[in-house]
């Protein structure tokens, strides 16, 4: 059986790849993706506190719930973030962060 | 859920994770997004999570990963071209990223190891039995009940959270529409 340890090292590591794509990357599609990857990093480490820490013989479905809504406010950033995006390469046609260095429309 | 299939999820999923950042086509990088997101849902199930399991699937690999191969496709984005990596951010990346690991391997060795207890439905279920008889006598019979847990906690305990989410995804929908049509020229 897998400890807490092991749980939280795989979502600290998919946490750090996430980051290492944010800060690398110059692609801002990607750049989302890996924010993506770093909010289900943060799911992993909550449903991994949920099964360990549970009570009455369940999982506590506090942390479950903290998922959902993090599930939620991530699919509303991602539909809102692409909007921008696409308004951005209207405007500049390109998507490359090396290029786009002023938000003056 | 055994060692061995932790093991495997975990390493598709970190795969998948490298596999976004290390390819240089965006398509490609959406692809395995999916096959990391895969494995995290095995995750999930192995957690006894099943809904959010089913969840994580359902809207990431599915619904976000179509949005994203939709917008690569309408901006009709080209592998990016071999421009020379520029060598501070590289550096400063990496950087960022090992200490990181450093701090949570050295955080992790020290902290007490809590192992894997199973779950106790029976005792979970006569706890239930007054508030809702219905989820105590699936939990007698043996079934964990996720989605019937998962709603008793949501619309008793986070009730007013669940509106102002709704109201959270009705902005963000006005919002796409608003920025969309707004012509920047």
């Amino acid at each position: 059986m897998a400890s807490l340890n092991d749980y939280l090292l795989v979502s600290g590591l998919l946490f750090a790849i996430g980051l290492s794509g944010v800060v690398l990357r110059r692609n801002i599609i990607v750049v989302f993706m890996c924010l993506e990857l770093m909010l289900s990093a943060a799911n992993l480490t909550l449903v991994a506190f949920s099964r360990f820490h549970g009570s009455n013989g369940l999982p506590d479905y506090n942390g479950q719930m903290l998922v959902f809504f993090v599930i939620t406010v991530a699919a509303a950033e991602v539909a809102v973030g692409l909007a921008i995006i696409v308004a951005l390469y209207r405007a500049r046609q390109t998507i490359s962060t090396d290029d786009l260095t002023s938000m003056r429309g | 859920m055994p060692l061995y299939l932790f093991w495997f999820f975990a390493i598709v999923m970190l795969l998948g994770g490298v596999a976004v950042v290390a390819l240089r086509n965006p398509v490609a990088s959406a692809l395995s997004m999916v096959a990391s997101f895969v494995g995290l849902a095995g995750l999930f199930i192995g957690l006894n999570a099943f809904f959010v399991g089913i969840i994580q699937i359902l809207v990431y690999a599915g619904a976000i990963m179509v949005l994203f191969i939709f917008i690569i496709m309408l901006l009709d984005l080209k592998t990016e071209e071999k421009r020379a990596p520029k060598l501070a951010p590289l550096l400063g990346g990496l950087g960022i990223v090992l200490a990181f690991t450093i701090q949570l391997i050295g955080i992790l060795s020290k902290s007490p190891n809590v192992e894997d207890k199973p779950l106790d439905l029976t005792a979970a279920s006569a706890h239930f039995v007054e508030s809702s008889p219905g989820i105590s006598a699936k939990l007698g019979a043996g079934h964990l009940p996720d989605v019937n847990l998962i709603g008793d906690v949501l619309f008793n305990g986070y009730n007013l959270p669940l509106q102002i989410v709704g109201v959270l995804l009705l902005v963000a929908t006005v919002g796409v529409v608003v920025l969309s049509k707004r012509q920047t020229t």
